[in-house]
Formats: C-alpha cells, structure tokens, sequence
C-alpha cells in the first residue's frame, strides 16, 4: 500500500517535472534542478537540454531579416542611384525615409493589422521601410565622395554616364553603402525580436512564451545578438573578397 | 474596392476610439468606459514620464563621458564599439530581464530605457567632440582658457548639432520601446495596442496612430531644438560648403 502511493506520488511527480508557478510544458526535457525552480541567472543544463525550442524561431528570426533587408537594399539603391542623378529628388525622399524611420516599430505592425493582417508581410514591411533611410543616405554619400578626378578620368576614356556609375562611381562608393548595410542588417536583427507581435513569430516568440524566466531572456538575447554579429562578419568578409584592393589601400 | 472600404472602416473607428469614450468589448469589461482624449491621455502620459526620466538619465551619463573621452581624445574602441554594440542589443529583451532582476514599476522600467538610450548618446558626443577643428580649440587654449572652458565655449557650442543627433536617436528609441513596457506591468499605450479583447480593433490601431504621432512630434520637436543650438557659424560654414 505504501509502496503503491509513494509510485503515484512518483508518477505524478515525474508528469509534473515543473518548478511551481511555471507553465507546465517549460522543463519537457530537464529535470526541476534548484536552478529552475529559483529562476536562476542562466541555468546552463535548462538552456543545453532546452536548445531545441530556440532552433525553428532562429531560422524564420534569419528569414524575417533576411527578406527585409535585401528588400530594402534593392529599394534604397534603386532610390539613390535614380536620385543620384535627379538632384531635386534627395530632399522628398531623405524625408520621407525619415519619416518612416521614425515611426515607432509596435506602432507600425499595429497600423498595417487591418490592411495586411497578422502574419510575414506585417512585420517585412516595417522592418525594410527601417532599411531604407540608412541604406538610402550611405549610397548617397558614398556616391558624393567618389573624387572629381575618378570621375574625369573616366570620362577622359570615353565612358558613357552608365557605365561611369557601374565601373568608377559604385565600385568607389562600395565601402560606404556596406557601412549602411551593415548597420541596416545589424539594427533589423534586434528590431526583428518585436516582429511576433505582427504574428510573424522569430526569436520573439519563445521570448514572449516565459517573459520572466532569465535562462530564457538571456537565451533569446545571445542568439540575437550572435544572428547579428554572424550576419555582419560575413558582409565584412564578403566585401574582403569581392574587393581585395580596399584591404591593400587601407594597408 | 471591398477592402478599401474596410480598411477605411477601421481607421474610421480608430479615429472614434480616439476622440469618443465608448464601452469595452467582452463580457468582462462591458460596463467599463474606454476611449477618447481623457481616457487615452493616462496612458501617453505615462509613456511620456517614463521616456523623459530614462533620456533625462542617459543625458546625464552619456553626455559628461562622451565629452570627457573626446577632450582628452581617449577611449576611442570603447565609445564607438559601444554604440555599435547598442545597435544589436534586442530592447524587448533588456526590458524583460531588467524585470526579471530589478522588478517592475516606473523607475525599473525607466532605468532599462536609460540603458537602451545611452549608447547613440555617448557615442555622438564623443564623435562630435573628436570632429571639432582642431585649429578652433588651439585657438581657444591660445587665448588661456581652461580645459573645461574649452569644453563648455569651443568644443560643446561646435559639437551641439552631431550631439543632437544622438539625442534624437536615443529619444525615438526610448519612446519606441515605453511602449513595450506594458509587458512588464507598466500602463503605457502598449496597452491599448495589445489589448484587442478589451479595447477591440478600434483601441489597437487607435494607439497605434497615437504612438506615431507622439514619436514624430518628439522628433519634429527635437529637430527644432537642433537647429537652435547650431551655432551661427557653422550653418554659414556648411551654407559655403554646399554653395
């Protein structure tokens, strides 16, 4: 009799393998340790055994940031270098940019809800108008920086003004509109953790999931701002690649 | 044609909830008024305090070390890495963990703000202050002022429109993020965004407009305040350039 209730008390000890007060889904995989029942600064065998739950939401976090910023790359360029060469256009659209840089990201989802509804689309949409202000000004300025005597000497060879742009003037501005994207990719990374409210889900969403628990705050936050510093590393080498002659110039 | 007509319907209804009180929806609150200026002004309000306290606490750290390091010309990895750094730092993240070790309420929250506006602040004052012509603070030394008189006449006047800058981005990001401090208790207008089944459609994108016409009046305002401190000089300086 007492060997039967102590394997109940067992059993259904084991079914509820939580700390008190925590969802019961949140230790399917660990053991409650004090850790986790205390809620510990980061619980290292909780977040080992736990890693799981983070690996989908990382993925569709890259996808998320992924669409955004080659979206508002291809537009911010196409801005800048049509604006390049139609002056009077740079004033409407630096304001307008900024105008929409400026509109607070939870807002922005909240405002697209009953045109676009909860999914992708409404949190892209902000994050890649976000893009564009700092895409759009560092290819500007990088533009403007390319020096008269590049471009003179292009001219002096009898190139047209496209291929001036293609061959002197983009290749000179590079270093500056890969600043723009890097802080571009790397701000969008961060911004992307808000896009669940939009129903997007990525790394928000196992954060909104158990907001008070630190283990998983920090989790959230490493593999953030890991997701950026990887994206940005790899522009970097990517630029060492394509541009081997800006490494031996700053040499 | 259809959908227009409803997306105009909502933003019709957003624009009643904003003006007009109204009952909640749901069964549970029914009998409790929402809506309207009154109503909608306890919650911006609370998001106005807390976004002032945290940029007044980030001012007062930020702005004294940026300068501090740039006059002496020092620190240079630390000041730009850190505003680097401050770019990639998810704010819903901070917020939520200076909850989870600090607890909740107005100051907690205004201190995890603080924190997400310091970098743009530090590191524009020390980009500003290390682009100061440097022939205008030989000058200022030449004629025997002090070193803080140096920072206070010459170097913080010429620097105010970079510094500017900082402060925008700090404040706009401050603002941004009070809005997520519903989460952690606090009554900002991230309650009415995420409390469709009291407030309903109508409250949501009711504080949504409410939201992105406070953070553009702050930045309209503030770039205001930018052109003020710009001293005369260097708007003749950049007019000259640009001519």
């Amino acid at each position: 009799m007492t060997v039967l209730a102590a394997k109940s008390l067992m059993v259904a000890d084991a079914a509820n393998k939580c700390a008190p007060g925590l969802p019961a889904n949140f230790c399917h995989h660990h053991e409650t340790t004090g850790c986790v029942a205390g809620n510990g600064l980061f619980c290292f065998g909780w977040a080992a055994d736990n890693f799981d739950r983070y690996v989908g939401p990382f993925f569709r976090h890259f996808e998320i940031v992924a669409i955004s910023v080659v979206a508002g790359f291809v537009i911010a360029l196409a801005l800048a270098l049509y604006s390049h060469r139609h002056r009077a256009l740079v004033p409407p659209l630096l304001g307008a940019t900024g105008v929409l840089y400026t509109i607070p990201s939870v807002a922005f989802f909240f405002l697209l809800l009953p045109i676009t509804g909860l999914g992708l689309w409404t949190a892209v949409i902000p994050l890649t108008a976000y893009t564009l202000q700092i895409i759009y000004r560092n290819t500007l300025a990088g533009l403007a920086n390319v020096p008269a005597d590049a471009k003179d000497a292009g001219r002096g060879m009898g190139m047209s003004e496209r291929q001036l742009l293609r061959r002197v003037e983009l290749p000179l501005a590079t270093p500056e509109i890969v600043a723009g994207l890097r802080i571009a990719i790397v701000s969008t990374v961060a911004i992307a953790t808000l896009a669940f409210l939009a129903g997007a889900g990525g790394l928000g969403d196992p954060l909104y999931a158990q907001p008070t628990f630190k283990t998983n705050i920090i989790m959230v936050g490493v593999l953030t701002i890991a997701m950026a510093l990887i994206l940005d590393l790899i522009v970097v080498l990517a630029q060492r690649f394509a541009m081997p002659w800006q490494r031996a110039r700053s040499r | 044609m259809i959908l227009l007509a409803s997306i105009i319907d909502s933003f019709t209804g957003a624009f009643d909830f904003i003006l007009h009180s109204r009952q909640a929806v749901g069964s549970g609150h029914a009998d409790v008024p929402v809506g309207g200026i009154p109503f909608i002004w306890t919650f911006a309000r609370t998001q106005l305090e807390v976004s002032a306290i945290a940029l007044g606490g980030a001012l007062a750290v930020g702005m004294p070390i940026g300068l501090i390091l740039g006059h002496i010309g020092k620190g240079e990895y630390f000041a730009v890495g850190f505003g680097n750094a401050g770019r990639a730092v998810p704010e819903i993240a901070v917020v939520f963990l200076l909850a989870a070790l600090i607890g909740i309420g107005l100051g907690n929250v205004a201190l995890a703000l603080g924190i997400l506006g310091l970098p743009p602040i530090l590191t524009n004052t020390f980009v500003a202050i290390r682009q100061v012509d440097p022939t205008a603070v030989q000058a200022a030394e030449g004629m025997g002022m002090r070193p803080w008189q140096v920072i206070l006449r010459v170097e913080l006047p010429l620097a105010a429109p970079t510094i500017m800058t900082g402060i925008r981005t700090a404040a706009i990001n401050i603002f941004a993020t009070a809005t997520i401090a519903s989460f952690v208790g606090l009554s900002t207008l991230g309650d009415l965004v995420t409390g469709t089944n009291v407030y309903g459609t109508d409250g949501v994108v009711a504080g949504a407009i409410v939201i992105a016409v406070l953070a553009g009046s702050i930045e309209a305002a503030l770039a205001g305040v930018q052109r003020l401190v710009t001293p005369r000089g260097l708007k003749l300086q950049r007019a000259a350039r640009s001519a």
